[in-house]
């Protein structure tokens, strides 16, 4: 039988570490490679505003006309405006992943124009779904 | 077979597969890649949705919500979002946290999470929709 050892669990392994984010220097697809890892954090709790609003609509008047009175508060218009956003750039950037995974889109130029693609993307679809929500709720007030 | 090459007890598929003690491996890769091709179009249509119920009262957003063609596309996007992010976060964690109680305790609160907010969504939308 082969000798069983117990690792020592508590002493850290003596191994060499790869380089961190400091080593590298800034570059639009690695920041968009940690915007999508951004993006799925805040959506994880921006979900709540999602039950919040269901849960409120099947409830009744008073419990959604409390949602509607923060959805309308500064507060409120920025998490929705952020939701939003951080919803779209993460679909784009998950297409993006998707196009990887076939094998495409790795080449020095792609990929460069992905990350483009991806930050412009989100940010004039949510301008335009800003816009359209800002007329929709009556505009100028 | 001689007795020296009998060191172990793993068979040799096993050895082959690679996995260790683990019965699979690839489960919430792939369910993260099905849930982002699904999450797509059900984005998009979310999004839509939420736009069409901007301003309305409660009674309109409710009658919107629950009628069957918006109940069900609000239902996919609810399912497929929730089991997306749970294995996003899980990921997340880690990732991030070495210390093996303070990871078990968030991968708890992360499956807890995520059942009760996509329970609390899916039982909004069924009550609209049945209307009780």
């Amino acid at each position: 039988m082969a000798e069983i050892r117990p690792r020592d669990a508590r002493r850290p392994v003596e191994r060499p570490l790869s380089p961190h984010l400091q080593i590298y220097r800034l570059a639009l697809t690695f920041l968009m490679s940690g915007f999508h890892r951004v993006t799925g954090f805040g959506l994880y709790f921006g979900t709540l505003l999602l039950a919040w609003w269901l849960l409120a609509a099947a409830s009744g008047p008073n419990a959604y006309a409390k949602f509607q009175w923060f959805a309308g508060s500064f507060i409120g218009q920025f998490l929705l405006l952020g939701y939003t956003w951080a919803l779209i750039h993460h679909m784009l950037g998950g297409i993006r992943h998707l196009i990887w995974d076939t094998g495409r889109g790795f080449g020095p130029q792609e990929r460069e124009w992905l990350a483009a693609a991806t930050i412009i993307g989100s940010l004039t679809l949510t301008l335009i779904i800003a816009v359209i929500s800002y007329f929709a709720i009556g505009g100028p007030r | 077979m001689s007795a020296g090459a009998q060191k172990h007890f793993r068979t040799e598929l096993a050895r082959v597969r690679g996995r260790g003690a683990a019965k699979s491996g690839t489960e919430d890769f792939w369910l993260q890649r099905v849930t982002s091709v699904a999450g797509v179009p059900l984005t998009i249509m979310a999004i839509v949705i939420g736009m069409l119920l901007l301003g309305r009262n409660q009674a309109a957003a409710a009658q919107i919500l629950g009628s069957p063609f918006v109940a069900v596309i609000m239902l996919l996007f609810v399912i497929c979002t929730v089991l997306h992010m749970k294995i996003g976060l899980q990921e997340i964690i880690v990732d991030y946290v070495p210390n093996e109680s303070m990871k078990l305790t968030l991968l708890l609160v992360n499956t807890f999470y995520s059942w009760v907010v996509g329970l609390i969504c899916a039982f909004a939308i069924l009550k609209m929709s049945f209307g009780v």
